[in-house]
């Protein structure tokens, strides 16, 4: 077995954040020593886990409009996803032969897994987390057109705004952000009213209500 | 291989019309009855909790495992398929309940002339305006045959709705254009979300007749004709790609399973994966003998039955029939065979997309919550002087949105799609936007067909079902047509900016497009042009019967559950009151 790898995010830019452990339960992260927390990584080794954290901050990123990938965790989220059936295409059709340059339309015919994406689209990307601000964002800019950015792309936003219990949306920022309440068993009384303004109940995410507590998130499937 | 004891009947597949007719044929006959159901078991209890965007909606947790089995997709008959590896334009359902389970309770009837396409067409326009490459054909069953099946579906499920035509009289706030009906719908309306309200008011002022969709989602508290009871919607939003958390959907699980149970005769056995119809040579006709298939200890196995269903959706019935060599596959070039023929989807393209200066609160919803307007459907406006025929349905749905799916929706002048100019841009639209959807019919066309895929195969090694189709001109002139309508309807909404749909292309296998498959195992009032009669019975397999989408001649704009169920009831009383008394062909 591999070493265990860590994510070190600082305290000061999460502050106390609800994470969920390996064994699923949910504790909450204060500042410990130095002003950071450690987070146990599933997939990528700590200098991956650091650029992928700095792109998505470039994507999504922490700005005046509000928090981002950063507070979000995201990079966190997309360990887990990596290390998850999702990662590997559990679920996919992946019977030869595979053909390229085939159109869009027919959606991704590769051969290549979601972790080898990122494995091989990181290469590119070595000391990408100790650049500037603009110059990552030049990087980003020439890798735009790669399947491995659409999938950053698109990974970033689902670190985003998942449910917790993924690792991302850490202290659902990101539902905080857009004004989503999560999970609310019912709008029975409201749903035809407050027409014209918004509407903003607080946010609830899967663990707190009763019925969530057994879920089981696909990235912890065996 | 083990051959187990005989049933009376075995159904494949545990989905809307296989546990239905489960249901009707164990109750009304005492018949022994086996379900086969590939995917897990599922209770209705199973969902509470289980309200994540990330498992259900984005990574489809409900569908069918595409690494065990998919379909290969090209454009045409020359083309080499390629397998759809991953989700695209439908979403196959599995395990008990099957696609029923996590629909979106969208509910209306199909217009009386769809059973009837090509008279009717060819009454009123001539046969010359018909596509010269079109296989349109009649169903073999009419409207006034439908209305009381499609009424005891609509009080199954307890359909929420306002009628527009009752025995004739029509009712302003209903659906005036839809065909008779004998009753007020079983349940009032839904409740109208802001967005779909603000479609409402602006489809009325443009002179249009809006009405609130007809939804299995339950306005009120309900119990049906089998003493089912179901408690009223809460507008939570999880409805499509989601198993409902308080029963009020109805779901093959908390409508029909609660009967199921009760039945001593009925059996739902999870795990069988069948592969094989078996059939012998009786006289002139041939009989089916039962169903091969792996149990969910991994042993093939072969179940002996008097009568038998396949009622695995439109893909499993067709795939199922050619595997087995039952019928005549469907021959693009001679137009011989019935098998596999007349493949159908359904246009459904998001016409225009409005972005909007007041925040709409649109998390609040339900799967069928929302306002729709019929004036461009079927042949309701004059298409003398149009480029195509028939037409669909505009609707303004309120389905709850989800924000992995919808962050990022922006308007044309918006050209960033990350960093912070980008997510300035999606933070203020993300609540400020609404889609104007069109679902239109997707007419028949020799071209459009299934059947074996010669390279790529299942885990069994069998070879997967190959689809080959594309949209006509006449799909592609209907969106062109119903688009400007759509963003009509948006600006009067009070939209700030709108966009609209590019335009229908080539069949695009990767965009999700509703998962309304039809066709393969027609039916029809003839045996050379339909795979099954029109109480559903094959025509040279008398004691087989293959139930749902499958068996649509083409696609009617309109979404297909309803009728497949109201289809479905028609043959079990075909059974239960002819066929039991004396095994023949019912037409």
């Amino acid at each position: 077995m591999r070493r265990r790898e860590f994510l070190t995010l600082s305290a000061t830019s999460i502050g106390g954040m609800l994470v969920y452990s390996l064994d699923r339960k949910p504790f909450r992260f204060f500042a410990q020593t130095e002003q950071s927390v450690r987070i146990p990584l599933r997939f990528f080794t700590q200098p991956e886990a650091l650029i992928v954290a700095a792109a998505a901050s470039r994507i999504f990123p922490s700005d005046e409009a509000g928090p981002g990938a950063q507070e979000a965790g995201v990079a966190v989220y997309i360990d887990r996803q990596l290390a998850g059936p999702w990662g590997r295409d559990r679920y996919r059709y992946t019977q030869e032969p595979f053909e390229e340059n085939t159109p869009a339309e027919f959606g991704y015919q590769g051969k290549a897994t979601p972790r080898q994406v990122y494995r091989e689209g990181l290469k590119d990307l070595k000391g990408f987390d100790q650049l500037p601000p603009a110059e990552q964002d030049n990087k980003l800019r020439q890798i735009e057109t790669t399947l491995f950015f659409s999938l950053l792309r698109r990974n970033t936003i689902e670190g985003m705004f998942c449910d917790p219990v993924h690792g991302g949306n850490i202290d659902m920022v990101g539902w905080q952000l857009i004004g989503y309440p999560g999970p609310r068993m019912s709008n029975y009384a409201d749903v035809d009213k407050h027409f014209g303004e918004a509407f903003r109940p607080k946010p609830v995410s899967l663990r707190e209500t009763p019925e969530g507590n057994n879920f089981r998130p696909s990235e912890d499937e065996e | 291989m083990k051959t187990l004891p005989a049933v009376d009947a075995v159904i494949v597949g545990g989905g809307w019309t296989g546990l239905l007719m489960a249901k009707e044929l164990g109750s009304r006959s005492g018949l022994s009855v086996a379900v086969l159901e590939r995917g897990k078991h599922r209770e209705s209890a199973d969902y509470p909790g289980t309200m994540d965007e990330l498992d259900y909606a984005v990574r489809v947790h409900m569908m069918q495992d595409l690494s065990l089995e998919t379909v290969t997709v090209r454009h045409d008959s020359i083309q080499r398929a390629l397998p759809m590896r991953q989700y695209g334009s439908f979403l196959p359902g599995t395990g008990v309940g099957g696609a029923g389970e996590h629909w979106n309770g969208i509910s209306p009837r199909f217009l009386p002339d769809c059973f009837e396409l090509f008279s009717r067409t060819v009454e009123k326009y001539g046969a010359k305006r018909l596509p010269a490459d079109h296989s349109i054909q009649d169903w073999g069953v009419t409207y006034d045959e439908m209305e009381p099946y499609y009424t005891r579906a609509e009080r199954m499920l307890g359909i929420s709705g306002k009628a527009g035509n009752i025995r004739g009289k029509k009712i302003v706030g209903g659906n005036i254009f839809e065909g008779w009906r004998s009753a007020e719908y079983p349940t009032s309306p839904t409740k109208i979300p802001y967005f779909s309200a603000l479609f409402g008011d602006a489809a009325k002022a443009l002179g249009y007749h809006p009405y609130p969709s007809p939804a299995a989602n339950l306005s009120e508290p309900y119990t049906n004709p089998d003493g089912v009871s179901r408690s009223a919607c809460f507008y939570c939003g999880f409805c499509e790609r989601f198993g409902c958390m308080v029963g009020a959907k109805a779901q093959p699980t908390n409508t029909l399973l609660p009967l199921i149970h009760e039945r001593k005769n009925i059996s739902i056995r999870s795990g069988a994966s069948v592969r094989r119809v078996i059939y012998g040579t009786a006289g002139s006709g041939k009989t089916a003998q039962g169903v091969t298939y792996f149990d969910d200890k991994g042993e093939e196995v072969f179940q002996p039955a008097e009568l038998v269903f396949l009622a695995s959706w439109t893909l499993n019935n067709t795939r199922l029939l050619l595997l087995s060599g039952i019928g005549e596959p469907y021959n693009a070039q001679s137009g011989k065979g019935t098998l596999g023929r007349n493949l159908t989807h359904q246009v459904s393209i998001g016409a225009a997309t409005a972005f909007f200066e007041k925040p709409l609160n649109r998390f609040m919803g339900s799967g069928a919550a929302g306002v729709c307007i019929s004036d461009f459907d079927g042949d309701l406006f004059d298409h003398s002087g149009l480029p195509f025929l028939r037409g669909g349905i505009l609707v303004a749905m309120s389905m709850g949105y989800r924000p992995i799916a919808n962050f990022g929706i922006l308007p044309p002048s918006v050209k960033a799609g990350w960093g912070s100019g980008w997510k300035k841009a999606a933070l203020e639209c993300y609540d400020r936007t609404g889609l104007i959807g069109f679902s239109g019919e997707h007419l028949a066309y020799k071209g459009n067909y299934m059947d074996l895929d010669p390279t790529y195969k299942d885990r069994f090694g069998d070879p997967l079902l190959r689809f080959t189709i594309n949209w006509g001109e006449n799909e592609r002139k209907m969106a062109e047509f119903v688009t400007p309508k759509a963003l009509e309807l948006a600006r009067a909404m009070g939209a700030k900016e709108v966009s609209s749909f590019p335009g229908l292309k080539n069949y695009d296998a990767n965009r999700y497009q509703f998962t309304h498959i039809q066709g393969g195992t027609i039916m029809g009032s003839s045996p050379d042009r339909s795979v099954v009669n029109p109480y559903l019975q094959h025509w040279q397999v008398p004691n087989l019967f293959v139930l749902g989408a499958s068996t649509f001649p083409q696609n009617p704009s309109a979404h297909p559950t309803l009728t497949l169920l109201a289809l479905t009831y028609r043959t079990a009383d075909a059974i239960v009151d002819r066929y039991l008394k004396s095994p023949s062909q019912l037409a």
